[in-house]
């Protein structure tokens, strides 16, 4: 990875110090370090990803530091910092002093006072459209996870926010990954071509163990808030995860997004449930939905979280002159007419994303993916609300959704009612 | 330590990470597992072999509480030239210089270890290890929950299991010992090249003639761009199935050159690399993905995190490398059992975690 053009230019161009990087016009902030020419990143959210994140803003640029972390918990934060500090090229240049190490639900905007160049958004998404408002206001660059939202407002927002950013010259990299990755680009780049002639439909599985069962009621601490609960098993709440096929499987529904070149369904179907028994959430274990396209075309999403079951992740593009297939085997492949299969190496596509994001703010060139990372995740909501409701949802009403799932006045000791489990025929849409 | 790791292939999910332990559970760790292959060790020693006294010869191992089957065959003690001929027009660089090597006798699995096997490891209900409890059994570690299915679609009954890292590969040979009684680990990149030259010394086992290598090996050039059954194929000269091609196999080594000027006539005895960092180690055999030149018997390939990258998270799965689906191992056992220290560090080479 570490001979892709992006990388020895944009080193060239650090190397170059700071007087290039003005003449370039960057917002204020990128300007002020030109002294150091460091890049201070924030860190919202210090999970796994978050660390893993944390790790590549790191690798992405010589000076890039970590200079402040947020979380709820901070056992998850020492954690966090003492893996980091294992690493040894980026050890040197993790630089949280504990004034920088901030707990609880208001944490995000702490690491965003903090003076920082860029935030990673790394917590549950549906603390997503609020966190990276925030950030936007505050002239932060931003690398955002998926998905960004978990409500159709939350969503408008976001694009409200993706265009903001734009009129600022801030970048926006979203967590999309396989968007980033070469081997993924490459095939898409094959079926635009005409490889498999006109795509008539998209069939996408993400069959998979469940991610975070909900643990028992007895094992909640006594006198451990409903709100605190709930975060801490963050994947077992719609408003907090958006249920399986909006968390998870949204990285299949954004490549049926990116074959169909980001233009909206006319509508979908769906059907959904749990089969499973699970008390304390309200999560569905299994989605299929089927999106009608303007041009006739089909795109069916299955999704499946049980343990025991079959399991497979794999794209099947089905078109007028062959068919490509994804994740059966290492490499995809294209059979009908043509005969294609990828034989070139993989990049690390969660390392791209950072490159291309620091080497965006060297560069004062900002990439927005915002538009797209706000749509992907409508289109994963979409198909919940028609396996929720067992209604058609057009894209009109999936976009013009009034459902908000975001508690108002969220307060970390606060009392919250965990809604029913949507039960499709009496469950309505909104 | 079970680490509550889940694999994910792109995908985010948060808190659910592999711990990065302290120094002090780090140390609660060390002393429950050195106390746990000493109940192995002491197993092993307590086992009268009926195979001891007789001339070693292939047996069928059927793994306790299940009914899946593997076989050893037996590969005498002897010397070879390690390594490739300067005659040989492929021969790398890292393959250099060929050089004289001892290796004791040992039994190997005569095919990879295959999903039929290796899940029996991964889920320890299919391995009768739940009905029946087992003290030494129950204190190997074993892999975090899969989240997707690792054989990719490419099949599983039969087939050889692959993306497991060699901390995996480890932790399968402490767990089939504490089953079996019998001591298995990883062969050393000598002992592999040894049982896979079966005496020759040619490029390739059946000889130097790449245009055979279909009758005895899955490789690019005919794999269909996946992995097949094993034993589908003509073994070696010692019983060996698929040593070149379908799945690469771990060894214990680390990836080093050989001695630079290493004479052909000081002869090693048992060499063995023992690692001192996560990256690289040696890979060897090739796989169903490679070219003629990456199976001859001498090639070497080194472990690379890049086997890793689909794992979004920090720490990295010490389990899976998502990326590396022409990886698998098969496992040996040496005629003589080794010492308490030793058993420990054939299991145990610290170097689990990507970041050290």
């Amino acid at each position: 990875m570490k001979d892709e053009p992006t990388n020895s230019e944009r080193r060239d161009f650090l190397k170059a110090a700071g007087g290039a990087a003005i003449a370039t016009g960057f917002p204020g902030i990128i300007r002020a370090q030109s002294v150091t020419n460091a890049i201070k990143v924030g860190l919202v959210g210090c999970g796994g990803r978050g660390s893993g994140a944390a790790e590549q803003a790191l690798a992405a640029d010589d000076y890039a530091e970590l200079a402040a972390v947020a979380d709820i918990d901070q056992s998850q934060i020492d954690q966090c910092l003492r893996t980091l500090k294992r690493i040894s090229k980026t050890a040197a240049r993790v630089k949280v002093e504990p004034a920088e190490q901030f707990l609880g639900l208001d944490a995000y905007r702490k690491v965003i006072d903090s003076k920082v160049d860029v935030v990673l958004l790394a917590t549950p998404p549906g603390f997503r459209p609020y966190h990276l408002a925030a950030c936007i206001a505050a002239n932060k660059h931003v690398f955002c996870e998926k998905p960004v939202s978990t409500d159709a407002p939350g969503v408008r927002s976001v694009m409200e926010t993706a265009d903001k950013a734009k009129q600022k010259n801030l970048s926006l990299v979203a967590g999309f990954c396989w968007r980033y990755n070469n081997m993924i680009q490459e095939t898409f780049e094959k079926v635009e071509s005409g490889a498999i002639g006109r795509l008539v439909a998209y069939y996408a599985t993400y069959y998979t163990s469940p991610v975070k069962p909900m643990p028992p009621a007895s094992a909640r601490p006594a006198g451990m808030s409903d709100v605190e609960w709930q975060i801490r098993n963050w994947y077992n709440f719609v408003w907090l995860c958006g249920d399986s096929l909006v968390e998870q499987a949204i990285h299949s529904v954004d490549k049926i997004a990116w074959a169909m070149h980001d233009e909206p369904p006319v509508s979908c179907v769906g059907v959904g449930g749990r089969t499973i028994r699970a008390e304390g959430g309200n999560i569905y274990d299994h989605f299929e939905v089927n999106y009608l396209y303007p041009n006739g075309a089909r795109a069916f999403v299955a999704n499946r979280q049980m343990e025991g079951c079959y399991n497979e992740n794999s794209d099947y593009m089905l078109g007028t002159d062959g068919a490509c297939t994804i994740g059966r085997g290492p490499q995809p492949r294209i059979e009908g007419k043509t005969n294609w299969t990828f034989s070139g190496k993989p990049y690390d596509m969660y390392q791209k994303e950072h490159d291309l994001l620091f080497a965006s703010i060297r560069k004062g060139q900002p990439l927005n993916d915002g538009k797209r990372l706000a749509t992907s995740t409508l289109l994963g909501i979409m198909g919940r609300m028609a396996a929720y409701t067992g209604q058609q949802v057009t894209w009109d009403q999936a976009m013009n959704s009034q459902e908000k799932l975001f508690p108002e006045g969220l307060d970390w000791k606060g009392s919250l009612e965990v809604k029913p489990r949507a039960e499709p025929g009496i469950t309505k849409l909104v | 330590m079970r680490t509550a790791l889940a694999l994910v292939l792109a995908c985010v999910f948060l808190a659910v990470g592999a711990e990065s332990q302290t120094a002090a559970e780090e140390s609660a760790r060390e002393t429950r597992e050195r106390a746990n292959v000493r109940r192995i060790y002491d197993r092993v020693q307590a086992r009268q072999d009926p195979r001891a006294a007789r001339k070693a010869s292939p047996y069928t191992v059927t793994i306790p509480n299940t009914t899946v089957a593997y076989e050893m065959v037996p590969i005498p003690a002897g010397e070879f030239a390690m390594g490739s001929a300067v005659s040989d027009p492929q021969r790398k660089k890292d393959e250099q210089p060929q050089h004289k090597v001892r290796v004791d006798a040992f039994w190997m699995q005569a095919h990879e270890v295959t999903w039929d096997e290796y899940r029996l490891f991964m889920f320890a209900s299919q391995a009768g290890d739940i009905a029946h409890k087992d003290e030494s059994v129950d204190g190997v570690s074993r892999p975090t929950r899969p989240y997707v299915e690792m054989s990719f679609g490419m099949g599983i009954d039969g087939y050889p299991a692959i993306s497991m890292t060699q901390h995996a590969a480890n932790k399968y040979a402490e767990w089939l010992s504490a089953k079996t009684g019998e001591f298995y680990r990883l062969p050393t990149e000598a002992e592999w090249e040894y049982a896979c030259r079966a005496g020759t010394n040619t490029a390739y086992y059946f000889g130097d003639d790449a245009s055979k290598l279909g009758d005895y090996a899955w490789y690019a050039a005919n794999s269909q761009g996946k992995y097949e059954k094993v034993k589908t194929k003509k073994p070696n000269a010692w019983g060996l199935y698929d040593m070149l091609g379908n799945a690469m196999e771990w060894t214990l080594d680390q990836y080093a050159p050989y001695q630079p000027g290493a004479a052909v006539n000081s002869l090693a005895a048992n060499p063995w690399a023992k690692a001192t960092k996560p990256y690289p180690h040696a890979v060897r055999g090739g796989g169903w993905n490679d070219a003629a030149d990456m199976l001859r018997c001498a090639a070497r390939v080194a472990s690379d995190p890049s086997w890793k990258q689909q794992d979004p998270q920090l720490p990295k799965s010490i389990w899976y490398m998502t990326d590396a689906q022409w990886l698998g191992f098969r496992l040996v056992r040496p005629a003589k059992p080794p010492g308490f220290a030793e058993m420990y560090l054939y299991w145990n080479s610290g170097l689990e975690h990507d970041e050290q």
